[in-house]
């Protein structure tokens, strides 16, 4: 029978940490409202970006800025958005598994990656695989004009660098408990669906049409890269939460199986020391 | 046809929706001059440059920063994608004024090193933030 002081310590530690996962849990979870706050009101931006996107597109031909140009598919980056910290579950694991798959699928392209964020530049980094760019510090509070950097950079690549295509990997936020992978194309922009609905209207322009999709083009990007950092930093925190909150449980659970079992080694040496006494009178007696 | 009356205005920016509801005018700074907008205008697209938009509603009018972005005027809506926006109330007037003092000093400076441009678009920001300001209080 173990030691009644060692159960004890065990159980004290178990209650420390438990103490540390639950005030990370809540953390996050006051982290992860505003996150979702901030998601929820770019919303409408990107909303009406895409409107006006679409609305535009049906009246410039479409090889009318490099943006729009298809390339083919040979040289690929991919923007991986990874946490800058881990105890949060699957969450990084997820995107890096997802983007070996992905450049498995892809093994006979060019493929170079972006990565945001410590975790995933670890682990990259360790492995030796092509990184053209990483980031950190960018998931702790994305602001539009990190997005806007990311996004010039991005542009930039694609247009000067020789690259065919641009990928997003990210964590998409559905709910607290649920977040999946995403791997979209964000360069070139894909084709904009024209509206044949007989909503065309005629427009006025104050500048030259190109001169405003040019404009707008880039625009849309970063607003792209915005989104996908805020969805990646909502699904963080959501992730974060839910992983300090199964520890928490975890510990709860722990102290609950050692304070038994410290219960019956206790009981066990009373026991013990009552069939001493009781054994020893009746030798006496 | 009556004209409609009123124009349903959105604003928004990357961060977030700063404005949504009618109003009866607005004023925006398009990339070519100010621009006004009154119930019934036609479809139009343009660029907004640096300025201050306005709008007026129940004869109140509200003025805010604006630092480039879109204008899409629809039938009975208008919608304007600005980069960056902020509400007269929300300027930060000493960062501003200070803003304009730093670039003021670089344009005088005549160091060759000094990015003219740059230095010339955060002056004019800094000077539309002043007035956006300054508008508030009248």
């Amino acid at each position: 029978m173990a030691n009644l002081r060692d159960i004890r310590r065990r159980i004290r530690s178990a209650g420390n940490i438990q103490q540390i996962t639950r005030a990370m849990k809540f953390v996050s979870a006051a982290r992860l409202r505003k996150a979702q706050e901030r998601v929820i009101a770019a919303r409408p931006y990107a909303r009406q970006m895409v409107a006006v996107l679409n609305s535009i597109a049906t009246r410039v031909p479409e090889q009318a800025h490099p943006l729009l140009a298809q390339h083919g598919d040979r040289k690929i980056e991919l923007v991986v958005i990874t946490a800058d910290r881990g105890l949060c579950g699957a969450y990084n694991t997820n995107i890096i598994r997802q983007t070996l798959e992905f450049m498995g699928e892809h093994s006979g392209q060019e493929i170079e990656l972006n990565i945001l964020g410590k975790r995933g530049r670890d682990f990259f980094r360790r492995r030796a695989f092509p990184v053209r760019h990483e980031a950190t510090g960018v998931l702790q509070k994305p602001s539009f004009a990190d997005a806007a950097a990311i996004a010039k950079d991005l542009i930039e690549d694609f247009v000067n660098g020789g690259k065919d295509q641009v990928w997003l990997v990210y964590n998409e936020f559905k709910s607290v408990v649920q977040q999946s992978v995403v791997i979209e194309p964000l360069l070139p922009i894909q084709r904009l669906e024209h509206t044949e609905d007989g909503s065309r209207l005629d427009y006025l322009y104050d500048q030259p049409p190109a001169q405003i999709f040019a404009n707008l083009l880039p625009r849309h990007v970063e607003a792209q890269v915005f989104r996908a950092l805020l969805e990646a930093a909502a699904s963080e925190h959501g992730a974060r939460m839910s992983a300090m909150e199964a520890a928490t449980n975890n510990a709860a659970e722990m102290i609950e199986g050692l304070t038994l079992y410290a219960n019956k080694v206790r009981q066990a040496g009373i026991t013990k020391e009552l069939i001493e006494v009781v054994s020893g009178a009746a030798s006496t007696g | 046809m009556a004209l409609p009356e009123k124009i349903h205005l959105e604003i928004v920016t990357p961060e977030k929706q700063l404005f949504s509801g009618d109003v009866d005018s607005l004023t925006v700074p398009s990339a070519g001059g100010y621009m006004g907008i009154l119930p019934g205008h036609a479809p139009l697209l343009a660029e907004l440059g640096i300025g201050e938009i306005s709008y007026t509603a129940g004869g109140h009018t509200e003025y805010m920063f604006c630092s480039w972005g879109f204008l899409e005027v629809l039938p009975g809506r208008v919608v304007i994608l600005a980069q960056a926006a902020e509400l007269a109330s929300d300027i930060d007037i000493k960062r501003a004024e200070e803003a304009k003092v730093r670039a003021e000093k670089m344009l005088t400076s005549g160091d060759p090193g000094v990015d003219y441009a740059a230095a010339q678009l955060s002056l004019i920001r800094a000077i539309s933030r002043i007035e956006a300001h300054r508008r508030k209080k009248v």
